[in-house]
């Protein structure tokens, strides 16, 4: 493999990983303010005792963000050189922000919200809830502006340097914080991250109630994760739906790839399918029109087809196509999890159906799948273009750094992250089978 | 006369790797310590003392490098994909630290708190060195084509003055950790502690002068500044003035005036070499005309003033609660059953 292929999946690697845990943190910050708010609300002990049991499943999944996220911050310099030279000014601007205004905020906070049960009044802490939840949804913000720059710039202009080449500069900052497809993208991140955040209360809780532990604690959390589970779920249906729009007016060969759509002509919404690239023909069970009348509201609208573009200014069709649909299949099955689970809850029979808490403790891993597969679909939807029309991907790698070197540090990360993520799932085991006592009402007990 | 936005970037990027260095600085330095402590309990108030602020510490490392990449793109890319081994080992390294903070105190067992021990300390001692090593780097001048690239080899990065300021950075923490433990502890532990200050500090101060030797001898460059703007000479004066206060805090028992005095020392110690390295960012040698300075490796001047908004805002929020954070976990490490 080249540097380029290797460089791409390195970065692939190491923000798959890292993605793992920043939805966790912003999912699972909303539920500690929920928590701990209904606390301070009702006094009742066992808001306190949900809340300071999440607050230690937070503080690991928090530590394996920022062990990962460093990473990131300098990746940009260290493998895409020449993306970093071309976007400095533009993209390094939005990362500087994520510094200044979340990473300080969440991680200064992080220390009270984990230590500072005892030394602090209730609703001093409840602000440090509040202000580490808060630091992860604006860092979700800031990162959200930075890649929707690279997918539908805006409020830039390109200007020639003294020593030769070009590079984007800002005219308008407000122009580049809400580039077209910014608002759209935040809320779809976050109802992703409010659904992986919510499903793991779920699964835990779940998981209890089968075992028969702490069922008071279990089923109160439930209830509340539930209603948090159902409303996500719902409404990132029409953020996807809002979403998609914004991809079909700003980059029309991202939203044919992931239909597989070739022909400029009314578009049909296919429910499953395969894509046969080399004939440009797209085989599956699909809905006629549909996909034309949810982009514009008329199922005969014509919508641009992949046959608009060369073939190198395409992203590679099946693969996006796969995961898009996965994404959505997905995201179906939550909403009906969810809101499956609030009519039993609704008829009395939550706690009987014990298929049904399996299927919660297993659905852990749904929102963890629909988050990567749609950063999979978006950003390999862009390609071949890392800032979308403006520079490909090709041109910027790193021209000093060797394609060896490249080979040297992504064995040495897949090995770290290899190690990291058993260690990560054995003790995010270990807290779970400890349960919410603390360690010294354990020891009264023995 | 237009305002130099370079020059105040130039500083303020200064300032996020300063504060990196003073509150991390302690944090690394208490990690190379670590495993001179041999009692479980002893390591545990070691890690304790850092517990709840050594993530916060970080950031500031994580923002320096935001705010490298958006005022001088140029220079992030250079330095980061130049000195790309030594990087991907110092990000190695601050990644294995973070998860043996986290991961040592989930289990009992002797190998596994041992083996999160090594690495936690090792990882500490490495990233303290690699950060030195880079500044030794960018001191020395590294070769770079005429199109900002680093033209040299990871091998070629190992030069005499770059380990020196590599083991100078090891001392020079070492000691700030060894001041700061002292203030978190209490009684025999306590004591035996102060006897490290000592130590620590003999070795800082002998590493300190041989680096400003070589720095006066080798690399002249370091003294234009200075000699353009001789008013900056009250820089390397109060440096010296606030290392010399530290063995005199330290034999007047005062604690925390000698970590005043240490965070003081390392505050002027980063000024210099900011003053030092003054205009370039980048300095080509051989090639010197290759070099980048804050002009040539700048953001637009529309970026830099709106970024210095974002100062202007963040800023005093971050230190205010950075503050408030500090002052809740002042006093003795207590190990309660939140504790790592």
């Amino acid at each position: 493999m080249d540097a380029l292929a290797l460089s791409r999946a390195q970065f692939g690697l190491t923000i798959a990983f890292h993605y793992i845990f920043p939805p966790l943190s912003i999912g699972l910050g909303l539920c500690l303010v929920l928590f701990e708010g209904f606390y301070l609300f009702t006094r009742e002990k066992l808001y306190l005792e949900i809340a300071r049991f999440y607050t230690r499943i937070f503080g690991l999944i928090f530590a394996m963000g920022v062990a990962t996220g460093v990473v990131m911050e300098f990746q940009f310099g260290t493998n895409w050189a020449s993306y970093s030279r071309f976007v400095g000014d533009v993209f390094g601007s939005a990362l500087a922000a994520e510094g200044v205004f979340a990473f300080f905020l969440e991680s200064g906070f992080l220390g009270l919200l984990l230590f500072g049960w005892d030394r602090i009044k209730p609703r001093t802490h409840f602000f440090a809830t509040l202000m580490v939840c808060l630091g992860a949804h604006f860092s979700a913000v800031w990162i959200v502006v930075a890649n929707s720059w690279q997918q539908t710039p805006a409020g830039y202009h390109l200007v020639g340097q003294p020593g030769g080449g070009i590079r984007a500069e800002v005219t308008d900052f407000w122009q580049v914080v809400f580039s077209p497809s910014t608002v759209s993208r935040i809320w779809h991140v976050y109802m992703g991250a409010w659904q992986a955040g919510a499903f793991a209360v779920l699964s835990i809780s779940a998981y209890y109630l089968l075992k028969k532990k702490y069922e008071t604690f279990a089923k109160t959390g439930l209830k509340m994760a539930l209603v948090v589970a159902a409303a996500a779920s719902l409404l990132q249906l029409f953020s996807g739906h809002d979403s998609a729009k914004v991809v079909a007016a700003t980059q029309p060969a991202k939203l044919a790839a992931y239909e597989g759509h070739y022909e400029t002509a009314a578009a049909p919404l296919y429910l499953f399918g395969w894509v046969d690239e080399k004939n440009g023909q797209t085989h599956g069970v699909s809905i006629p029109g549909l996909l034309s009348y949810l982009v514009s509201g008329q199922s005969d609208a014509p919508v641009t087809g992949l046959n608009a573009f060369t073939p190198d200014k395409r992203p590679p069709i099946n693969f996006v196509f796969q995961t898009y649909h996965a994404m959505i299949a997905i995201g179906i099955a939550l909403i009906a999890i969810a809101w499956f689970g609030l009519f039993l809850w609704w008829r009395g029979g939550l706690w009987k159906a014990r298929w049904f808490l399996w299927v919660l403790v297993l659905s852990v891993l749904l929102p963890q799948a629909a988050n990567q597969l749609g950063w999979f679909s978006a950003e390999v939807g862009r390609q071949p273009y890392i800032v979308y029309n403006l520079m490909k991907t090709s041109d910027a790698l790193s021209k000093s750094v060797k394609a060896g070197e490249v080979l040297t540090s992504m064995i040495l990360f897949g090995f770290i992250y290899s190690l990291l993520f058993v260690l990560f799932i054995y003790l995010l085991n270990d807290k779970i089978q400890h349960g919410p006592e603390t360690k010294e009402e354990q020891g009264h007990r023995a | 006369m237009n305002f130099d936005w370079q020059t105040l970037w130039f500083i303020l990027v200064g300032v996020l790797f300063t504060g990196y260095a003073i509150l991390d600085g302690f944090d690394l330095g208490v990690g190379a310590l670590h495993l001179f402590v041999k009692d479980d309990t002893e390591r545990r108030i070691f890690l304790n003392a850092i517990g709840p602020i050594w993530d916060g510490n970080e950031v500031w490392l994580v923002t320096g490098g935001g705010a490298l990449f958006a005022a001088f793109p140029e220079a992030y890319a250079t330095v980061f994909s130049g000195f790309y081994l030594a990087f991907m080992l110092l990000l190695v390294a601050l990644i294995f630290r973070a998860v043996a903070i986290e991961f040592r105190s989930k289990q009992p067992m002797k190998w596994w708190r041992q083996a999160w021990d090594i690495s936690f300390s090792i990882s500490s001692i490495l990233s303290a060195f690699l950060i030195g090593v880079a500044m030794g780097n960018l001191a020395w001048g590294i070769p770079l084509d005429a199109g900002h690239e680093f033209a040299g080899t990871f091998l070629g990065l190992l030069k005499p003055f770059p380990i020196l300021l590599g083991l100078t950075t090891v001392s020079l923490f070492a000691m700030h950790g060894s001041i700061f433990i002292v203030l978190k502890t209490e009684g025999a532990l306590q004591a035996k502690l102060k006897g490290w200050v000592k130590n620590t500090m003999i070795t800082f101060i002998l590493f300190y002068v041989l680096t400003t030797f070589a720095t006066l001898i080798y690399i002249p460059r370091m003294m234009t500044t200075l000699q353009q703007a001789p008013w900056l000479f009250i820089v390397p004066v109060l440096n010296v003035l606030a290392i010399a206060n530290i063995p005199r805090n330290v034999s007047k028992g005062q604690g925390f005036g000698a970590f005043l005095s240490s965070c003081a020392a390392l505050f002027f110690l980063m000024a210099l070499f900011g003053i030092g390295v003054y205009p370039y960012m980048v300095f080509s040698n051989p090639s010197p005309e290759n070099s980048l300075t804050i002009y040539n490796a700048a953001s637009s001047v529309t970026t830099l003033k709106i970024m210095s908004l974002f100062v202007a805002v963040g800023l005093p929020l971050i230190l205010s609660y950075t503050l408030s954070i500090y002052w809740i976990f002042r006093g003795k490490v207590k190990l309660d059953s939140l504790s790592y």
